[in-house]
């Protein structure tokens, strides 16, 4: 999260949880008393030393790609499929792209401009929102298990495709005006 | 174990990446530490926050609403229910993951939770507002949400017919 273009994120979502759990905290030491309360912060503390090592090298692996993989050179690949093979190769580079959301859009956005293709941007962005391998194996799987995730992810293995597909429909029926006009 | 080796397999992606990075002598592995120091302590109180409050939130759910909303036997109104509250989640990375799972453990249904997992992961509106928005014409963002409107739905109700 280093080249954040700017970083507004004074965070209402983070303190909007910080309250939520503080006040949660409370409500049980309040409700069950001490021993309920360590309780619970013990058996989550060894879900959270479960998790830390795995977001270390899943921010690792973020940084390395953003440096060893020029932007361009994603963008030109993917640009270059038309029909299917520009849906399936989105689709592959949102499932295997261990990024954030200031790499995702920026390079989404550079499809829609360089191949003017807003199917192949819209497979790119939900490939990586529902089936993201790094996002899965970071933070999913040791909130839910592999059971739960590899399900959730079977059964949205088609999404990315049918979403780019319709996108690009849709896209082509909009006139120039019509962008322009939504764009206000 | 298998977590373990999932972790495992990690890192040897990171050692991979590496040694490519170490090998181009122009700094990019020092570059790549640094990146990795700021990102992994921006996300450190989130993922506090974030493990431990979806314990105690679980803890203070309560089972009948749980059961009654987003229940296993609450139907397609239960997946309409799981689907609005995903949108409504705030992103960032720990947030749905840790009220999914807190939910889960108080009686939500499989399928609903994928609901709820999906639309978070699909419309999650902060994230739309801080990125997305700013970085895409907004014809583009419009035009994504209204196609992947259904996909919550379908998605959850493959989960149902499968388990």
């Amino acid at each position: 999260m280093s080249d954040a273009p700017q970083r507004r994120r004074i965070d209402w979502s983070f303190w909007s949880v910080a309250i939520l759990s503080g006040g949660a905290a409370g409500l049980v030491l309040h409700r069950e008393g001490w021993a309920v309360f360590l309780e619970v912060l013990a058996e989550d503390s060894l879900l959270f030393v479960e998790i830390v090592p795995k977001v270390l090298a899943g921010t690792l692996i973020g940084a390395l790609v953003r440096l060893l993989v020029p932007k361009e050179t994603i963008a030109a690949s993917l640009g270059a499929g038309s029909s299917w093979r520009g849906l399936l190769l989105a689709t592959a580079a949102g499932i295997l792209i261990p990024a954030g959301p200031f790499t995702v859009f920026p390079l989404a956005a550079a499809l829609l401009v360089a191949g003017a293709d807003a199917g192949a941007a819209a497979a790119f962005i939900s490939a990586w929102l529902l089936l993201g391998i790094n996002r899965a194996l970071v933070w999913e799987i040791p909130f839910f298990g592999a059971h739960f995730v590899g399900l959730r992810m079977l059964a949205s293995a088609w999404a990315p495709l049918a979403i780019g597909y319709a996108a690009r429909l849709l896209a082509a029926r909009m006139t120039p005006a019509q962008k322009a006009e939504a764009a206000e | 174990m298998i977590l373990l080796l999932l972790t495992a397999s990690l890192y040897v992606v990171v050692a991979a990446l590496m040694v490519v990075a170490v090998r181009r002598k122009d700094g990019t592995a020092r570059k790549a530490i640094e990146f990795t120091a700021k990102d992994f302590l921006h996300l450190l109180p989130r993922l506090v926050l974030g493990v431990i409050g979806a314990g105690y939130l679980a803890r203070i759910l309560p089972q009948d609403v749980v059961l009654a909303l987003i229940g296993p036997d609450s139907g397609i109104r239960g997946l309409l229910a799981a689907s609005v509250a995903g949108a409504l989640t705030p992103g960032g990375p720990v947030v749905g993951f840790a009220l999914g799972s807190a939910a889960l453990k108080s009686g939500a249904g499989y399928a609903q939770i994928t609901a709820f997992v999906t639309a978070w992961s699909l419309f999650a509106l902060n994230r739309t507002l801080i990125w997305e928005l700013p970085m895409m014409p907004s014809w583009f963002v419009r035009l994504r949400i209204l196609v992947s409107l259904p996909v919550p739905l379908i998605v959850a109700a493959l989960v149902m017919l499968a388990a």
